[in-house]
């Protein structure tokens, strides 16, 4: 059934280690998404750079608490939650470089990446496309008598108004899988204010129309994500169906790296939701007394370290070259059509 | 024994699921029900769990199946219509049929697309879309015209690693019969000659292929031995038999009931004018249906498509040329 999770603060108990992996993470995209950028403006990315900046917290919180067998489709702000769930700074920086060494040898770039055969599923950019993907991979799963797994899939705001978000979500609840979507309803999609995009008070009131759990969580409080997303990712591991989770929150940058965003209001910028949640993370962590500020400040030097170096060696890996392309779209060999 | 064509489709999926356990069906009302036109009958029972009624929603229906592609499974969709696989679109040409390129994952998937039009099926439940899919690269689409090879087919498109469109023509569901199934079958990619002659070639597919062929049996009688290509399958083209049997005949004239623009007809053509010039005696022609929507009256309808009368008329044009 239906039934929106209130937010509440919850003291950090046990799981001290747990956070402090999932901050270093988000820390670790940060300084990743910073560099992207500062390519971006150096001219070095192949095609555009989109970026998670705000949405750290929400997103390392789907990808932390995925066990490896489970199924994950990220989006586009999702850099945190696929470093959690086991992509690298490595096949990062390979995939916007345009190294021909990536997961996607040059064949597809920046957030269109994956490793499908490990359940870490490559984006379309056609949104909403993802989810009944995600769904299918769970049904074959349960065909094969495998219990325990979960699927997880994020999108925006704007991607709940696709038909395949409707098709998708409906078709797991009727089959009842361990679906786990995962809304950052960041107040626009590209420019659109979400005012333009849905007219029910809530996007997770629409959880009980799909007959799915709802959950809605601050996405600017880190504690209050790890707790609201670890909950609903135990319920669908569970048996209890799919789990339809809204974190509310702000799309820190533009669109992408070539939007100014000067759309977003002032006031909006300076509310609650457009707080940092990587601030908002090391506070928590520091008055919950897990960490010391000098630690913090060690592992963003850490983090950029790992990234510069990481940086430096992908831009001496060598391009794709057109004359070694297999062009070839069909694994059957036998039955191309077109050659060359 | 009296096979027909739906009974045959219907045998390959049970075969399919017996033989291989990776396989599953899914689309709407193919369940219990049987399917719209019954090429589930009795499989659900048969086989528990492995045959699944879908929601009414061609997009989750093919994402559903591509992701349990890619987690090892073995799917056959069942469009009710291929009219309705527009709404699927996206999920066929921008998911299954790029995933192999993007990732080096293939994406075993069976698509099955009632195609063609019958008397009073009307603008969407008549369509034709093999040029469609056949467009985009990463796609595998099959046409089969007899019991034998929608039964062979159907069989060899679950084993194919790729996406897999198989269009199967509503026309011929009850109206083709074979003696028996078969036991062995060309390859997949291979065109078959399906009617020897020396005059000219009729290349073609599906339900055409019958039309052509009464359209030969007309010229016989006025002495003009007309040869026709079964292509079997649009993509791949087997673009040799065509070439081959243009050596022989010196013309050819391309039929099929989809729409002219773009279409199989014209990559025949374009195929045969650019490898095989030297070869033709006269311009390369089609027969395609009306460039409308597909009219509902079976008067109308009669006469958007290409007919056995037309063929042979187009064909004596041809060979006055
Ligand atoms: C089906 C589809 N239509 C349009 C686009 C172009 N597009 C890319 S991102 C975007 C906005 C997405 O907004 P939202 O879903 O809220 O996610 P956010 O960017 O805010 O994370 C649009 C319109 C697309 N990728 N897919």
């Amino acid at each position: 059934m239906s039934e929106a999770v209130k937010t509440r603060s919850a003291p950090v108990q046990g799981e001290g280690r747990e956070l402090v992996r999932a901050y270093r993470i988000m820390l670790l995209a940060r300084v990743l998404e910073e560099k992207l950028a500062a390519l971006y403006r150096a001219g070095r990315i192949k095609g555009g750079v989109f970026l998670g900046r705000g949405q750290e917290a929400l997103s390392v919180s789907v990808g932390i608490h995925l066990r490896k067998g489970d199924i994950f489709a990220p989006l586009i702000r999702d850099q945190a939650g696929r470093m959690a769930f086991g992509d690298t700074v490595l096949d990062t920086l390979r995939t916007y470089l345009g190294s021909a060494l990536g997961s996607m040898r040059g064949r597809d770039g920046n957030i269109h990446r994956g490793r499908p055969r490990e359940g870490y599923y490559a984006m379309i950019s056609h949104l909403g496309a993802m989810l009944p993907l995600v769904a299918g991979g769970l049904l074959a799963r349960r065909f094969r008598g495998e219990s325990g797994v979960v699927g997880a899939t994020c999108i925006g705001d704007g991607g709940t108004s696709t038909g395949a978000f409707h098709e998708g979500l409906n078709a797991a609840a009727v089959e009842k899988l361990p679906l786990v979507v995962v809304v950052a309803n960041n107040q626009f999609a590209y420019s659109t204010p979400t005012s333009r995009q849905y007219a029910c008070a809530d996007l997770v009131d629409r959880a009980a129309g799909y007959g799915v759990a709802g959950h809605k969580v601050d996405g600017t409080d880190f504690l209050e994500c790890m707790r609201v997303v670890g909950g609903a990712i135990a319920a669908a591991r569970s048996g209890n169906g799919p789990q339809l989770i809204v974190a509310d929150l702000l799309r820190l940058v533009g669109h992408g790296e070539h939007d100014d965003a000067k759309y977003v209001s002032e006031e909006l910028k300076t509310s609650h939701l457009g707080r940092d949640c990587l601030v908002v993370a090391g506070e928590q962590l520091l008055e919950a007394g897990v960490v010391t500020a000098e630690e913090l400040k060690v592992w963003r030097d850490e983090a950029q370290e790992e990234v510069d170096d990481t940086a430096a060696r992908v831009m001496r890996e060598p391009e794709p070259d057109p004359a070694d392309e297999e062009w070839r779209a069909i694994s059957s060999e036998f039955l191309e059509d077109f050659r060359g | 024994m009296n096979v027909t064509y739906l009974e045959a489709i219907r045998r390959a999926q049970e075969k399919a699921l017996a033989d291989d356990p990776r396989v599953f069906i899914y689309g709407q009302d193919v369940g219990a029900f049987g399917g719209a036109f019954k090429a589930t009958k009795g499989l659900a029972e048969k086989f528990p769990g492995r045959v699944l009624d879908a929601t009414l929603s061609e997009d989750a229906i093919v994402g559903i199946a591509i992701g349990a592609a890619i987690e090892g499974a073995r799917p056959i969709v069942e469009m009710q219509f291929a009219d309705f696989s527009t709404c699927g679109l996206n999920q066929i040409v921008n998911q299954a049929a790029t995933l192999y390129y993007r990732t080096g994952v293939s994406c075993p998937i069976v698509v099955r697309l009632p195609s063609g039009g019958t008397a009073g099926g009307g603008p969407f439940h008549s369509q034709s879309m093999e040029a469609l899919y056949a467009h985009y690269p990463g796609t595998i689409v099959l046409t089969p015209a007899t019991v034998e090879d929608a039964y062979s087919m159907l069989l060899a498109a679950v084993e194919i690693e790729d996406p897999v469109l198989f269009c199967e023509h509503k026309f011929l569901y009850n109206h083709l019969k074979a003696d028996a199934l078969p036991t062995d079958a060309l390859p997949i990619g291979k065109a078959r000659i399906a009617r020897p002659g020396r005059d000219a070639t009729i290349v073609t597919y599906s339900a055409m292929l019958h039309e052509s062929l009464a359209a030969a049996k007309e010229l016989a009688g006025d002495g003009f031995e007309v040869e026709v290509v079964d292509l079997r399958s649009v993509k791949p083209l087997d673009t040799d038999t065509v070439l081959a049997s243009v050596a022989r005949t010196g013309r050819l004239l391309c039929v099929s009931e989809a729409w002219p623009w773009g279409g199989v007809c014209a990559e025949v053509v374009a195929r045969v004018t650019a490898e095989g010039f030297g070869l033709l005696d006269a311009p390369p022609q089609r027969l395609n249906a009306k460039d409308t929507p597909i009219p509902y009256h079976p008067a109308l309808w009669g006469t958007h498509r290409p007919t056995a009368t037309a063929i042979a008329d187009a064909t004596r044009r041809l060979l006055e040329i």
